[in-house]
């Protein structure tokens, strides 16, 4: 998907949040030159497009009382990954379902769905779920539960500002 | 309506289409029947607690730059020195010890494919320590939005 410079450097200036003043809009245009209708304008058509896949309230888990994270990975035969991972991202409390590349011999998985609850015994039963439902059952597969977030924000590719050479 | 439920309506109602409209938390004010800089303070209070990261747009996957998730065996002495050296990358952005013997798993962006593979490699110069690269291929589902069950 094409996007612009202008809309690049906007999504860049809003990668750390809108402001929380009463005209959000105007005030990002102001630090980047645009009028707050074209912001406005220049959003909509990146939602419209799907280059912006939602817009809203970015929320973090753990503060709102979910306390139990867990990565559950799957290996499913390559010819069946498509369907069953569509199949699974259907559930409600999955968040997020994509295919990876397995590393063998390290690393046997290539199915990873995201899947939070308010605590562990609750996440364990979705999940038992899941397999049942699914066809997982079928397929060897490991749970990694979150310990300790070591950090979280939101994905910032550095648009503007070229990532430093570390 | 007390103020746990106008938090939930709040959570629930506003991860997706968020109103681009010029005061747009006086939009979100009328729906829940508050004022927009009640509306406001709500926010800034969520955001004190953490548990609003930010009001902000979710850019579907290598639309903007591209991204991997990656994970290391990381010795249990070692692991909040190297959590920390990971973390001190700007392009890193989810960090988290997982239960597992691979247990250091975290999301690098970066604006091209050679800047998160160079990432990856100062990550294992600095640390001496091997990184695997786990990228997207497919996406059968991608909602970071969250429902809240109300009461």
């Amino acid at each position: 998907m094409w996007v612009s410079e202008t809309d690049r450097e906007l999504l860049a200036e809003i990668e750390g949040g809108l402001p929380l003043v009463r005209d959000p809009y105007a005030e990002i245009g102001r630090r980047i030159g645009l009028s707050e209708a074209d912001v406005i304008d220049r959003l909509r058509a990146l939602v419209d497009r799907g280059v912006i896949k939602r817009f809203g309230l970015v929320v973090r888990h753990r503060e709102l009382g979910y306390l139990a994270n867990a990565m559950v990975v799957w290996d499913v035969p390559d010819d069946l990954v498509q369907t069953i991972g569509q199949r699974a991202g259907t559930y409600p409390f999955v968040t997020l379902c994509y295919r990876r590349p397995r590393r063998l011999p390290r690393w046997p998985y290539n199915l990873f769905c995201m899947i939070h609850g308010r605590d562990r015994i609750t996440v364990r039963e979705q999940i038992a779920r899941l397999n049942a439902e699914t066809g997982l059952d079928d397929y060897d597969h490991a749970v990694l539960f979150s310990r300790r977030r070591f950090k979280q924000c939101g994905a910032q590719y550095g648009i503007r500002t070229a990532p430093e050479a570390a | 309506m007390d103020r746990a439920t106008t938090e939930t309506k709040l959570i629930n109602g506003y991860q997706h289409e968020f109103p681009l409209v010029p005061r747009p938390f006086q939009r979100i004010g009328e729906s829940l029947g508050m004022d927009e800089d009640e509306v406001l303070a709500l926010l800034r209070d969520l955001q004190d607690r953490g548990a609003l990261a930010r009001i902000g747009a979710v850019v579907s996957p290598r639309t903007i730059g591209t991204s991997t998730l990656a994970a290391m065996t990381v010795p249990p002495d070692r692991l909040e020195d190297v959590a920390a050296l990971v973390s001190a990358f700007p392009e890193v952005n989810h960090n988290y010890e997982r239960e597992h013997d691979i247990n250091l798993w975290f999301v690098v962006a970066a604006p091209s494919e050679n800047d998160v593979a160079t990432v990856l490699h100062n990550i294992e110069r600095r640390t001496g320590l091997e990184v695997i690269g786990l990228p997207m291929l497919d996406s059968y589902h991608i909602d970071l939005g969250f429902r809240l069950p109300c009461g």
